[in-house]
């Protein structure tokens, strides 16, 4: 298929009124961006391979949104005459694998990245996905004159957290980080004719996440606040905390509306796993939150960590959620949970 | 042109007629119409509903029992819970109205699915019987999940997943959402005998097995409606409270047990609680 690069002629402008136009333009974000560059940063890869081989499918969800389900977090993309705009990339093995997905659905360039969080699982193709777009400021011309790719959209914090790197390490591939964040409330788009709105959840899975409300079609992606296949990631060293996860699971019960007896109307994209709806996040809602009682309750009487894991306060959902093996146990969970709640902020 | 034998003709056709009549091409039934339950099977479980912990005869797990004993039926006020229904694996049990019909390809007359609507809480149902595939693993759940069928003989058996997580028994015995459902439907005359087996992983040790008889009933005006729509049952309450109760403080734990003077353990269900053999096992511990 011929791109829309391909058919643009390659014009060389005016490169000093337009660089100082988007000089102008430049947000912190782009700064850093820019700054890491300059530094020759080093590609940030996912640790577990191979994905190469990992298939990726999609799935229709409803109005203008699909599910991208690969080896990563879900990829959800909204499709329209504007363009594409994808919100969370997986890994980067698989991005030609997502780009060609999306290519199958529509022509038009990719506007969007939105980032739900900045864990590598669901930032790993920001680089590539990005760079098979253009930005909507500067649109296709700025694509060819500056090589600049689709805009990333995302909290501030995963701004910081892909920026940070130890010192004598490599940092993040720049291409990946967000060109455009936001530090509080909600950061708004209007694209494809509906409103797109990122919320950022403060201190749920990490202390930078973001659920993406596509207003029209009536579809929610949470990011790794929700997750169909584990007990939900606690980042509490990053800023997470079991709290936060409860209140971001209690929005989107307020905002998701059934359709007919507690079923179908809005559709609620996962971190990881199946599609949902809202009967889908209740009962998993009452889940965490059940736990989040009963450790609160064990803490109360003076259990230590280890007390709270021996009386298995996760045993019916175990079968479900649990696991005992992989980057994420139940273990570790029942510890995410209890320093939640124990450790002074 | 030789002549034609009457009596070997008329054999012919016999074995003919025969063959239509029972190979398994054209052994499908019609089911179609309305049918009526008839609950003298498992009556109290049925209609008046079953007590508070009461998991006998369901093989349940020890997880299964912790979400059964932690399950505050306060919970269904919840204005997200008010309007959860039954799923496919347990709507046959209730109190309904079942109305079957067939959608044929109008070109071939082909069966394309079998339709059922069930009364109580407006719940449509599609079997397909076109040999379409399941939905892929990633698809979304619903309670009436995703269902192909068959016959076998004069024995409709349907298979069914993707089936939302929602209970094994109306008194907090919960179903995962990994659930599937095997079914026959068998037609006997004006008498329907529906027979259920579901297999959780999650929360049964073995597959629950369950059946139910419905009749025909040509008066089909009792499939009311019913769109639910929920109600704040108490105003002004925290709707992120979540109604439980903490491990080992269930104040119902002795009340189905004492009343019908049989053991909590009992109660508490399990695999060995469906065999006859656990009537013995409580008569040897009684003396």
């Amino acid at each position: 298929m011929t791109t829309y690069k391909q058919t643009m002629p390659r014009i060389m402008l005016g490169a000093s009124v337009l660089l100082g136009t988007f000089l102008m333009m430049l947000g912190p974000a782009d700064i850093a961006r820019a700054q890491q560059k300059g530094k020759g940063g080093k590609q940030g890869t996912p640790t577990e391979k191979p994905l190469t081989n990992a298939e990726v499918h999609i799935l229709k969800v409803q109005g203008n949104i699909y599910m991208i389900v690969g080896p990563g977090g879900n990829t959800a993309l909204q499709i329209g005459d504007q363009g594409a705009l994808v919100v969370d990339t997986q890994y980067e093995e698989v991005s030609d694998k997502i780009v060609a997905e999306i290519r199958k659905l529509t022509s038009k360039p990719i506007r969007y990245v939105i980032n739900t969080s900045a864990d590598p699982d669901h930032t790993g193709g920001n680089a590539k996905i990005s760079r098979a777009g253009a930005p909507v400021i500067g649109g296709n011309l700025g694509a060819v004159a500056f090589e600049n790719g689709a805009t990333i959209v995302a909290h501030e914090n995963v701004l910081r957290a892909m920026n940070a790197a130890a010192e004598g390490q490599a940092v993040s591939n720049p291409d990946m980080l967000p060109t455009t964040t936001y530090f509080q409330g909600q950061k708004e788009i209007f694209f494809n004719e509906e409103p797109v709105l990122v919320m950022f959840q403060p201190a749920a899975h990490t202390n930078g996440d973001s659920m993406v409300f596509f207003r029209r079609s009536d579809v929610i992606a949470t990011g790794d606040i929700f997750n169909m296949d584990s007990f939900p990631v606690i980042n509490v060293d990053k800023g997470g905390n079991i709290q936060g996860v409860i209140k971001a699971l209690n929005l989107v019960l307020d905002i998701t509306v059934p359709k007919h007896e507690q079923e179908g109307g809005t559709y609620v994209i996962p971190g990881h796993g199946r599609l949902t709806d809202e009967h889908d996040v209740l009962e998993y809602r009452d889940m965490i939150t059940i736990i989040r009682d009963r450790v609160q309750n064990m803490i109360k009487k003076g259990m230590t960590l280890a007390q709270v894991r021996a009386a298995k306060p996760t045993l019916e959902y175990d079968g479900r959620y649990g696991s005992t093996t992989g980057s994420w146990t139940t273990d570790m969970f029942v510890e995410a949970v209890f320093r939640s709640l124990s450790e002074k902020k | 042109m030789g002549i034609v034998n009457p009596a070997k003709l008329s054999g012919h056709l016999i074995l003919l007629c025969s063959a239509l009549m029972t190979g398994p091409a054209f052994a499908q039934l019609d089911l179609s119409g309305t049918w009526n339950p008839q609950y003298q099977e498992d009556q109290p479980e049925r209609i008046p509903g079953p007590e508070l912990v009461d998991y006998l005869g369901i093989p349940i797990n020890a997880a299964a029992r912790q979400w059964a004993l932690s399950w505050d039926p306060d919970r269904l006020g919840a204005p997200e819970h008010q309007c959860q229904v039954h799923t496919a694996a347990y709507i046959y049990r209730g109190p309904l109205q079942l109305r079957i019909w067939e959608e044929r390809d109008p070109e071939t007359q082909e069966l394309v699915a079998i339709r059922q609507y069930t009364s109580t809480y407006e719940q449509n149902r599609t079997i397909y019987m076109d040999g379409r595939p399941h939905p892929p693993e990633y698809a979304a759940h619903t309670w009436m999940g995703f269902s192909t069928g068959k016959w076998e003989g004069n024995i409709l058996t349907v298979y069914t997943t993707h089936i939302k997580q929602g209970w094994h028994r109306r008194n907090g015995i919960p179903s995962s959402d990994r659930i599937t459902l095997v079914e026959h439907f068998i037609r006997h005359d004006n008498h329907l005998t529906h027979v259920s087996v579901v297999t959780d992983p999650v929360y049964l040790t073995e597959p629950l097995i369950k059946s139910e008889d419905y009749v025909l009933n040509n008066n089909s005006g009792g499939n009311w409606l019913w769109p639910c729509e929920y109600v704040e049952e108490l105003p002004g309450a925290d709707r992120t409270k979540v109604p439980s109760y903490m491990p080992g403080e269930n104040p119902f734990l002795h009340e189905f047990a004492d009343r019908w003077r049989i053991p909590v353990d009992a109660a508490l269900g399990g695999a060995e609680t469906m065999y006859p053999e656990y009537s013995k096992k409580l008569k040897a511990g009684a003396k």
